[in-house]
């Protein structure tokens, strides 16, 4: 990227610190990308404002030198969300991260963007409460990335992902205005613009204030740990638990490559020779959740589980969780880069799919682990590579393309979760015709008439019916 | 390359066609709420969206059904699986577009949330009269800006809503409402873990319980013993509906409220029976201004001649 002018410099030291408008190429390099591979592009210039006002700043800034503006929270998203594209200021909230206010009445907490998802339960826990979207990545991802995210998580099968769970957010807006979208009643005047605006991934503002719902902590929890010979019979069990008109709080599953790795990492005692497990969550009254749990229990043995392990202490079942949460960890060890995908189909078109995958994915060479939100259709196919190896790349994008389609083709869509950015943003066309596409458009243009606002993002640039089909330029670098 | 481009039905492609792209024109529903947003212009050509579950699928809990289905009727087909969808207006003779162009929420909100989180997908006429889709039929979906929360609450001023596909829940195991006339509502709440309901009118409060049985009765024993069984909730006044702050429920009074009331306690809808409140719905921050102007803009944007519910506004 070309070095940023010294007006520009001098304008964003000015209105922030000195200290933090960050241009040397050290630490820009640390904003070039977000957790994916997709794209890579060091930034001019990054701000780390402290306050509305000191965005606001930036806002304005960026725009008078006709800059485009890229917001970024942790830098955890898997789209290249926080891929800064075509020379923008890069905004980044991390120092904007207390919980500004609790109000117990309502369960509800005012928030800034930075504050790290974990630190919010982690915050408000004395009061019995917590924040129930739960990404993996909670102990790093800040909710102003969930929310531009609309992120979700294991336990949003039962609770529903982040945009069940914020009422208000305070914008600014891409001419430096800033107002508050939705709020603390529950109809708002005028159009939802609050639900518009969860799940935009930086392109209709920057979130700075963010009103959130706060659950109160269920009194009993059961984890189950249902151990398969084939994931068609554990799939059949998801079927089968929905089917029975339980709805629990969590429903993931692990295929054996999975279990395999995270065993190695995390010694949760999973059954190494097991083809699926899965891991089962119900919460709430101490009655309910002991029939729910048991219910679950005939229900996994009809579907032809070998074994149903249930938690028996708080530690077990923590243990359990750490090995699901930490297959990307876990992954290092058997090659150092990896590709996650995110799509979600019906559930009933679970094993099939799943059996595609492999297939597409095994075909190519390459190793997947399959680790993922079966409740909710919610596949998250992780293929494992080493890029130094010839060709490698290449068809580890083959074989992500393929699994798109074949998602699609499944009746399902191309992201649950991680959201568009760059990575899918030209698969888009698969699943919207150009007029639906054109109505998303004129969504953002009003928000952000000029396009300055995380430019290049979710929406396919230039012709919509194109055969755009590719990953973008700039990837896997 | 079309993998999923589902066409759309014929009934949404002749409703698409009755709406066409010329001339003010309202969808008809049930006329529950058909006063509400504004009266709508006299000269507004009336058509009626498709009615008719078109396919319950209880293992994926999701219905898709025409948005001219009168809740009623929805409600009996999902209940034939054992589930059903939270909309929750005051008459089934809703309809389930009219509920969602509307937008309010039924009063056991506390638990299921607000009607705006049921839509998944949405197949809508356009102010030029073409077929938009929003969303999708999964029940976890980020592809996308999410016009399907736009248009909850709208009152078909945006686009006309043809076809829906909701989330369902299964119904629960037991329910039961109960009633005290001299219980705080507060406390009431917060002394149980989920409440579907707690309504207050100033001095008596109800409370709706579901689920299983076992944790309905263990809830009931923490509620104080002045706590008596109803056959369900109070009536609600239907002059006048009010948005505030959970908070801003303490203290409320007829007197103040200028009639009878209900309060949605742990929400903050008021259905109060007539008269001009003496408390508005909150908001009034300095940003409000560009909040009207997003609004005027949005309507500016997908329906330039103004011809999509003329005289309502959200
Ligand atoms: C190991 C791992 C596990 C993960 N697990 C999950 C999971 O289970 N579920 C899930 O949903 N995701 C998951 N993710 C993805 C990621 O953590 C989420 O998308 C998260 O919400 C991103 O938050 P962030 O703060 O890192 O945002 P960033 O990556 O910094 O940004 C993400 C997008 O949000 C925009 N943005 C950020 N902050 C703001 C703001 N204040 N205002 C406006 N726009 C903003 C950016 O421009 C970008 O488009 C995982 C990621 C990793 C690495």
């Amino acid at each position: 990227m070309s070095p940023s002018s010294p007006e520009l410099l001098a304008e964003l030291r000015a209105a922030l610190a000195p200290i933090r408008v960050l241009d040397s190429p050290f630490e820009k390099v640390l904003y070039a990308r977000d957790a994916s591979a997709v794209g890579y592009a060091p930034p001019g210039v990054v701000c780390l404002p402290l306050t509305t006002a000191e965005v606001q700043a930036c806002v304005r800034i960026a725009a008078a030198h006709g800059r485009p503006v890229t917001p970024r929270g942790s830098g955890t998203g898997l789209a290249g969300g926080a891929v800064p594209l075509n020379d923008p200021v890069v905004i980044v909230t991390t120092k904007m991260n207390r919980l500004v206010e609790v109000d117990e009445d309502s369960r509800t907490a005012w928030v800034e963007p930075g504050l790290l998802n974990l630190d919010l339960s982690r915050q408000v826990a004395h009061l019995g409460l917590h924040y129930a979207p739960d990404p993996s990545s909670q102990q790093t991802c800040s909710i102003g990335g969930n929310v531009a995210s609309n992120s979700g998580g294991p336990h949003c099968l039962l609770h529903g992902c982040t945009s069940a769970h914020v009422l208000a957010i305070e914008v600014v807006l891409a001419d430096g205005s800033v107002c508050v979208l939705g709020g603390p009643e529950p109809d708002a005047p005028g159009y939802d613009l609050r639900g518009a605006f969860v799940g935009s991934e930086g392109t209709m503002g920057i979130a700075t204030k963010i009103l959130v719902r706060l659950m109160p902590n269920p009194p009993t929890i059961r984890t189950l740990l249902a151990d398969f010979a084939s994931i068609r019979d554990a799939s059949a069990a998801v079927s089968a638990i929905i089917g029975a008109g339980i709805l629990p709080a969590a429903l993931e599953m692990m295929d054996a490559n999975c279990i395999a790795a995270v065993e190695n990492f995390a010694h949760a005692g999973l059954p190494l020779d097991a083809a699926a497990v899965l891991l089962v969550e119900v919460e709430g009254l101490a009655a309910g959740t002991e029939i729910a749990a048991s219910e679950i229990v005939a229900q996994c043995r009809a579907s032809g589980a070998r074994a149903v392990r249930v938690a028996a202490t708080v530690e077990e079942r923590m243990l359990l969780w750490k090995a699901r949460k930490s297959a990307f960890g876990a992954i290092a060890n058997i090659k150092p880069n990896y590709y996650l995908h995110d799509c979600v189909v019906p559930r009933t078109k679970l094993v099939e799919v799943m059996e595609k995958v492999v297939d597409i994915v095994e075909s190519r060479g390459l190793i997947v682990l399959n680790v993922f939100h079966a409740g909710d259709g919610n596949l998250h196919p992780l293929i494992v590579f080493d890029r130094r190896e010839p060709g490698v790349e290449e068809k580890v994008q083959q074989a992500g393309k393929a699994i798109i389609e074949a998602c699609v083709a499944a009746g399902g869509v191309l992201s649950g979760e991680h959201g568009i950015g760059l990575e899918k943003r030209d698969y888009m066309a698969l699943v919207f015709s150009a007029v639906d596409l054109e109505h998303q458009q004129r969504l953002r243009d009003v928000f952000d008439p000029a396009r300055r606002m995380n430019p290049e993002k979710v929406l396919p640039t230039g012709s919509w019916c194109g055969e755009l089909h590719h990953v973008p330029e700039g990837a896997w670098i | 390359m079309d993998l999923s481009l589902a066409p759309p039905s014929a009934a949404v492609l002749s409703f698409a066609e009755e709406v066409g792209a010329t001339g003010p024109v309202a969808v008809l529903g049930g006329r529950t709420h058909w006063h509400v947003a504004g009266e709508l212009d006299a000269g507004a050509r009336l058509v009626r969206a498709p009615s008719g579950i078109v396919a319950h699928e209880p293992e994926e809990l999701i219905v898709r059904c025409g948005a001219g289905t009168p809740v009623g009727e929805l409600t009996e087909a999902l209940a034939e699986h054992g589930q059903m969808s939270p909309l929750d207006p005051a008459s089934p003779d809703a309809t389930v577009g009219g509920v969602l162009s509307v937008g309010y929420s039924g009063v056991r909100r506390l638990r299921y949330g607000p009607v705006r989180d049921l839509l998944l997908e949405a197949r809508y006429v356009a102010a030029n009269g073409e077929l938009v889709k929003a969303g999708a039929p999964v029940v976890k979906n980020v592809t996308g800006f999410d016009l399907c929360r736009l248009l909850v609450g709208s009152v078909g001023t945006l686009g006309l809503i043809g076809e829906v596909v909701l989330r369902c829940r299964p119904i629960p195991a037991a329910t039961r409402w109960l009633l005290s006339v001299d219980a705080d509502p507060w406390v009431t709440r917060r002394a149980l873990f989920g409440a579907s309901a707690v309504l207050w009118d100033g001095n008596t409060t109800w409370v709706l319980l579901e689920g299983y049985a076992a944790d309905v009765d263990a809830e009931a024993r923490v509620l104080s013993p002045s706590f008596t069984e109803v056959a369900g909730p109070p009536p609600l006044p239907a002059g006048v509906r009010l948005s505030l702050a959970p908070k801003a429920l303490r203290g409320l009074s007829a007197s103040v409220l200028g009639g009878p009331f209900v309060a949605e306690i742990g929400i903050g809808t008021v259905h109060v029976a007539s008269g001009a409140p003496k408390v508005a719905s909150s908001s009034n921050s300095s940003g409000d201004a560009r909040v009207a102007m997003l609004n005027r803009e949005l309507k500016a944007a997908f329906d330039p001649t103004g011809r999509l519910n003329p005289g309502r506004r959200p």
